[in-house]
């Protein structure tokens, strides 16, 4: 991948995904470069979130290649007498890939027996083997990052739903990865509460984060998102700047999504 | 005020209560003296110690028999899944006195004991009867049987952690041996811990069939030769029942340490209040939903 001058962050070629008989992802190209956020909308059940969990390799793609920073996910090319043979990567190796890509989840999925400082101190602490010091510096630093300094100390349960996601968003930030991926992460949160997450993941956005978020909040996509994906049915319908996709949308699909949220 | 019948029950229950207690202290026969002059006598002692070491080594092999055969049995590969279950079939489906029987026996099965690879070169042997002597068959007998029961309780403890606290490791980039032992597994003790509580406290109890190896000098067999000898076979039960209740009120005491110290994070509330307090309507939606369950005493099954 050297010969190219940019790498696109995310390089998605012809993913496939079935589970069973069910084909959730019916050929998706997706392209996300360095520095961009991409907001991927569209009705439940169109292959979203399916899309995020195989970037992240929590689910195995069917067909199709799969380039995060110009690496192959996943799986490995064997070339043997002249054929090109893929090969899954060993899990250590997958775990290694994993590690690079920060991935915040609609349920905050804390760890509820570690206090809101030792939930962002694990990973960096397990995976870098980062000694206990520099951890628990790293871990006040990002929690800083999203205004809770003060809750260090408290349990996730102690936490209200707005406050435990900013420690999740902490958490994967801990981690020093290139790519966030944020699958409905305020879907789950009392109204009131999803401004203080979106502030958050906007401010992660303008400090130049790569991002694909995948939301219902159509507000941040407008405001925040460089590229919109609307899918439906395991395909992208239409993709572009959100004036074009939200503002301005040519297929009708598109048109009927938007004139039921908006 | 309660209503009249509470009084009428309250006077009948005390009634029997008090009767009972008058012939405890009364009855001669039960001879206390004899009581406390055996209590604290140097074999009983020995024989308390003896039941607690049989206690502890038998729930150690046994948790660590569970934990393996647990994870066996949630894994993929069909060999070490079909092999956990039948080790959970065989150990549950027979009496722990016939299997106890059994390993005293083994010396006469297996007079040498050899390891090398089967049908093949042989590495070291050893006389039987040296290593698995009647202590070593009284544990490995309680032992085997408690893992098989213990796995199930591991196995449902495992099972109760929330798919979500997967998810989240992983895409952390841990391993799933890091995941396991530190979010799974810590998350799983406090459903496994109350059981093995209990079991523990059964196996206090059930180390007094281990004369069935024959293995002789726990407290139950040693307070029956005594009084069998003296003719006062009454006296020396209600001294083994004493030191029974006395350990089983030690064990009562850690398990509640136990409980706390896993409980952390949990605020120690009953599991309903808890999930839901300071829980939005729509969060309270999404638990219904029964994607998560955290309630201790789903799937437990001995």
């Amino acid at each position: 991948m050297s010969g190219q001058p940019v790498v696109p962050m995310v390089d998605a070629q012809g993913i496939h995904k079935f589970f069973g008989e069910l084909h959730v992802l019916r050929g998706i190209d997706l392209r996300v470069e360095r520095g961009e956020v991409c907001v991927l909308l569209g009705p439940s059940g169109s292959g979203k979130s399916t899309i995020l969990r195989c970037i992240n390799e929590m689910e195995q793609i069917s067909a199709g290649r799969l380039y995060v920073n110009g690496e192959l996910m996943g799986l490995r090319e064997v070339t043997r007498n002249g054929k090109t043979e893929l090969h899954r990567l060993p899990d250590a190796q997958i775990a290694r890939q994993r590690s690079r890509i920060g991935m915040v989840f609609q349920r905050f999925n804390l760890f509820p027996h570690m206090t809101a400082l030792e939930n962002v101190m694990e990973a960096p602490r397990q995976v870098k083997k980062v000694s206990k010091p520099d951890a628990q510096k790293l871990a006040r630093e990002q929690l800083a990052k999203v205004g809770l300094t003060d809750r260090a100390d408290h349990y996730p349960s102690q936490l209200s739903g707005g406050q435990q996601q900013r420690v999740a968003i902490a958490r994967a930030l801990a981690m020093d990865p290139e790519l966030m991926l944020f699958d409905e992460p305020t879907s789950a949160l009392d109204p009131e509460l999803v401004g203080e997450v979106l502030a958050v993941m906007k401010q992660l956005a303008e400090s130049g984060m790569t991002m694909i978020v995948v939301t219902h909040e159509v507000g941040f996509a407008r405001e925040v998102a460089d590229q919109v994906v609307f899918m439906d049915d395991g395909l992208i319908v239409e993709r572009g700047t959100p004036d074009q996709v939200i503002g301005h949308p040519v297929e009708q699909r598109t048109r009927d999504f938007f004139a039921k949220v908006l | 005020m309660p209503r009249p019948t509470v009084w009428v029950w309250a006077g009948i229950v005390s009634f029997l209560v008090l009767g009972l207690i008058s012939s405890l202290l009364e009855n001669k026969n039960y001879r206390w003296d004899v009581v406390a002059q055996y209590l604290f006598d140097p074999r009983v002692v020995a024989g308390v110690g003896w039941t607690l070491l049989l206690t502890v080594a038998a729930m150690v092999i046994g948790i660590v028999l569970a934990v393996a055969t647990a994870i066996m049995r949630m894994g993929t590969n069909p060999i070490l899944r079909g092999v956990a279950w039948a080790y959970i079939w065989f150990f549950r489906g027979t009496p722990v006195y016939t299997q106890l029987v059994f390993w005293g026996l083994l010396s006469v099965l297996y007079p040498r004991i050899s390891v090398g690879i089967p049908f093949g070169p042989e590495f070291f042997s050893f006389t039987t009867q040296d290593v698995v002597n009647a202590f070593v068959a009284a544990i490995l007998g309680l032992g085997l049987n408690e893992g098989a029961y213990l796995s199930e309780i591991v196995r449902s403890g495992l099972n109760s952690v929330d798919r979500g606290q997967w998810e989240a490791a992983t895409a952390l980039g841990m391993k799933s041996s890091t995941v396991l032992r530190r979010i799974v597994i810590p998350q799983a003790m406090r459903v496994i811990v109350p059981p093995t509580g209990n079991e523990t406290i059964s196996m206090l109890k059930t180390t007094s069939l281990v004369l069935a190896v024959p293995f002789m000098l726990e407290i139950t067999f040693v307070t029956n030769a005594i009084g069998n000898k003296n003719f006062l076979p009454v006296p020396l039960l209600i001294v083994a029942a004493l030191w029974y209740l006395f350990i089983t009120s030690i064990l009562m005491i850690g398990q509640q340490r136990l409980e706390a110290y896993y409980g952390r994070g949990f605020d120690g509330e009953p599991s309903q209040n808890r999930r839901l307090r300071g829980v939005s309507k729509r969060q309270q939606a999404i638990l219904a939903a029964g994607t998560v369950h955290t309630d201790p005493n789903l799937d437990v099954t001995p």
